[in-house]
């Protein structure tokens, strides 16, 4: 497809908050579902007739399942404080990505229909008849909202733009009007397992191809087994990092601490994917079905845990909702929580002293981390609030020597989207993508400046591949993205001169002693 | 009775059966709709009691709008606190003999309004000028400010410049209260104030001013963390799950 033609934003010298312009961003929509993508998922596949009415119904219905959606509609003073704190807005200037903005599209036709205020007084309240601009306006800036949350850190209620979004999402897609990116995604996970559409088989494959390179390239027989019944781990994880660059090097990393700590493991080809669009368009039923993918792998291979792999939404529907969802887990290890993510799994051996880490592996690198929205923003980490920041950074402490974290205000649970998440990383939504990045490169720019920052850590499959795609349109380079465990794995099992060492599962039981240069 | 009395007597009791009503009615909705995830935002408290304390935080300190933006946060506190103040001073028309602890408020109370007043005026003020809270403004959103203000002003004159009998409006309060109903005093500025007053209870429950319910039942605040531990599943969801869905 060719690139729309536009102009990447410039860095700001101080982060004033720019001017809105109208409209600016008003042109930018994904491409619309096609009908049989539509229709498997269970919403008409095209525009329905008298869809007005059934976009009203579905939104009154909507508020009685979900309390967020009514309290939040209601609650809003419409005191600003959210208007300067989304990426899209900083990246974009169009007042419509302001989250208050963004909501009001909402909620002028939640009030027309459902408030006496907005029955009554239209005008004076803002609200407006549900009719066809409304829907292309919801169309368009539905999906400009990467469901990121950073607006509820700031907003004295916690309301959630996010939540507002998928329900959007959801009305839409019940009216027939979907989005072709993640309702195609979804559909190939029903059907096959992963969003990649990628059949046993190829699964198979790709991962014997995988412990060759390894073993190659470090000596050591690391296995990624596929199916293996009886292993006492699960692991899910996001189908791109099977393939794409640069989070395969992240799943060699995941293998090589397993295999270290000697804890026996299996992917599935069932449950290949750890992603779930279903929380992107709304959508509980399909959510859930997908959910359910993870408690049947686990089931039929008869595992002790399930643990997941580094990704930022999928560890958001994993950590709050799995339980909820396709919950209760009382068939696994009661030893561990439900699930565990990769990095608690590195985190608990690297303090058990079960990995001896060189650090010094990664000395050609000075790394700065992203956190990302969903883990900051959505979920936790380990025992005590705040764990999903420590935990990741911890463990980059112990595997590098060079770390600089980015400006305060722009990590941790302020932290910036990189600008692709929330169904929103598709080439269609380039300009969207590449603009809602500005205010994470300023931020890097800084620590690039200051610290000579060489590398930017991501634990998130989109962030990985958004990031890859953005970077060189700020000048940077697309392979200054890198896996956490990529990290962890070079500085446990290097590759080229060190390799040759095969002591496997013993190394569990070796105290870590320093190394050498 | 007068016509005035007469009039108000009636604007009162709808008024209080408004506010009263439509805030039951609207905590009702909130509580009967269920929140069938766990959406709090994170890092929050694994515990109810450090929910307790998360939520005491906004509402005393309005933390959240303090790590947003310092300007709105210092006039929107100096607006509410002064509003509490004053609210609580007002209890002396209500109350026969006075509470001790409302006698001890008065002095506070008399000068809350001033602070109360420039609250809102600052609010208004980033409201017009700021040009993204004026994008989000709608014509309520500036009423309600004026509203607001005008019960203030009207408040701060009574009190300060020309002063209203006092004791007859007491009494008028009072009868309201005991059915007992007593002539209110023939005062304009009175009669303009208590209007307003009216005005804003009657609004109270179809208005944003339902942030006050709103922010107790807000799902993103008041959640505990604590979603691998404790199973969490919404009526609804159950019967999807019984259905085989
Ligand atoms: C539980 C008690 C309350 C809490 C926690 C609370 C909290 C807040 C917060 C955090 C804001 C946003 C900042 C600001 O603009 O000031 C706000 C705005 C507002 N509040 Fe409250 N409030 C409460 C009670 C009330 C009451 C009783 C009233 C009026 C009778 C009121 C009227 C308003 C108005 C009019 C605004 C909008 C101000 C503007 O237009 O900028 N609040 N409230
Ligand atoms: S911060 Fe919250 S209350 Fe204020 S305008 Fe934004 S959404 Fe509304
Ligand atoms: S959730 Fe994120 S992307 Fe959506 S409006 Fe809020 S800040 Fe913007």
């Amino acid at each position: 497809m060719a690139e729309a033609a536009f102009d990447t934003p410039a860095f700001r010298e101080y982060r004033v908050i720019p001017k809105l312009r109208e409209g600016a961003m008003a042109h930018s929509r994904p491409f619309v579902a096609k009908p049989d993508f539509q229709e498997k998922l269970g919403f008409p596949g095209e525009l329905v007739d008298d869809w007005e009415r059934k976009a009203v119904e579905k939104m009154g219905e909507l508020n009685k399942k979900y309390r967020s959606l009514q309290v939040f509609l209601d609650s809003c003073v419409k005191c600003g404080a959210c208007t300067d704190k989304c990426h899209y807005y900083l990246g974009t200037t169009d007042p419509n990505n302001m989250p208050v903005a963004r909501q009001d599209l909402y909620r002028q036709v939640y009030r027309r229909y459902y408030t006496f205020a907005g029955k009554h007084f239209p005008w004076l309240v803002g609200a407006k008849d549900m009719t066809k601009d409304v829907l292309d306006q919801w169309y368009s800036y539905f999906h400009q909202c990467s469901q990121c949350r950073r607006c509820s850190v700031y907003c004295p209620y916690g309301i959630d733009t996010a939540e507002i979004s998928m329900a959007a999402r959801e009305v839409m897609d019940h009216v027939g009007k979907g989005q072709k990116y993640c309702n195609e995604i979804i559909g190939k996970v029903h059907a096959i397992g992963n969003n990649l559409g990628l059949p046993e088989p190829a699964l198979r494959d790709t991962l014997e191809g995988l412990e060759e390179e390894v073993l190659e390239d470090t000596g050591v027989p690391v296995r990624f087994p596929l199916d293996e019944k009886g292993a006492e781990v699960l692991l899910v994880t996001p189908s791109a990092d099977f393939f794409a660059e640069p989070h395969v090097d992240g799943l060699i990393g995941y293998g090589k601490v397993l295999h270290r700590a000697g804890i026996s493991w299996t992917f599935s080809s069932h449950a290949s994917e750890a992603a779930n669009f279903g929380m992107f368009i709304g959508n509980y039923e399909n959510m859930r079905k997908m959910a359910l993918r993870i408690r049947e792998a686990a089931l039929e291979l008869g595992v002790r845990r399930i643990v997941f792999g580094e990704c930022g939404h999928a560890w958001r529907v994993a950590y709050s909702f799995l339980n909820t969802l396709a919950g209760p887990f009382d068939f696994l290890d009661p030893a561990w929580p439900v699930p565990q993510h990769i990095c608690e799994v590195t985190h608990g051996l690297i303090r058990d002293g079960r990995l001896r880490l060189d650090p010094s592996q990664n000395d050609d690198k000075v790394v700065t981390f992203h956190d990302s929205c969903n883990i900051a923003r959505a979920s936790r980490m380990g025992g005590e609030p705040g764990g999903q920041f420590t935990i990741p950074r911890e463990i980059l402490r112990a595997c590098c020597n060079h770390f600089h974290d980015m400006p305060a205000e722009t990590v941790r649970e302020g932290t910036y989207c990189c600008g692709g998440g929330g169904g929103l990383l598709t080439d269609d939504l380039i300009e969207l993508r590449v603009k809602g990045a500005l205010p994470r490169m300023e931020a890097l720019k800084e620590v690039v400046d200051d610290y000579g920052v060489t590398h930017l850590v991501a634990i998130c499959a989109i962030c990985k591949s958004q990031f890859s795609k953005v970077l060189p349109y700020y000048g940077f380079t697309m392979d200054q993205v890198i896996s956490l465990h990529q990290l962890v794995g070079n500085a446990l099992m290097p590759g080229g001169e060190s390799g040759g060492e095969s002591n496997g599962e013993s190394s569990a039981a070796e105290t870590p002693q320093p190394q050498a240069a | 009775m007068s016509l005035l009395t007469l009039s108000y007597a009636v604007l009162f009791y709808a008024a209080t059966a408004l506010l009263v009503g439509g805030l039951a009615w609207h905590i009702l909705l909130y509580r009967r709709a269920p929140a069938p995830l766990k959406i709090p935002t994170t890092p929050a408290p694994t515990t109810r009691r450090g929910v307790v304390w998360r939520m005491f935080r906004e509402v005393v300190f309005f933390e959240s709008l303090f790590k947003s933006s310092k300007w709105t946060w210092l006039f929107g506190w100096l607006f509410h606190f002064g509003l509490l103040l004053v609210l609580l001073r007002h209890l002396r028309y209500f109350t026969q003999p006075v509470w001790e602890w409302v006698n001890w408020l008065q002095p506070a109370g008399k000068y809350a309004s001033l602070m109360m007043i420039a609250g809102l005026a600052g609010l208004w003020l980033r409201r017009i000028v700021v040009d993204r809270v004026r994008y989000i403004s709608s014509p309520s959103d500036h009423l309600m400010l004026l509203l607001l203000l005008a019960i203030g002003v009207t408040g701060v004159l009574m009190t300060f410049v020309w002063p209203v009998d006092i004791v007859s409006m007491k009494a008028f309060f009072l009868g309201l209260m005991r059915l007992d109903w007593q002539p209110l005093p023939p005062d304009p500025l009175l009669a303009v104030h208590l209007a307003l007053v009216a005005a804003l209870m009657i609004v109270f429950p179809f208005s944003k001013l339902l942030h006050v319910p709103g922010v107790f039942f807000s799902p993103t605040r008041n959640q505990a963390d604590n979603p691998r531990r404790k199973r969490h599943v919404a009526a609804w969801a159950v019967k999807l799950e019984r259905s085989g869905g």
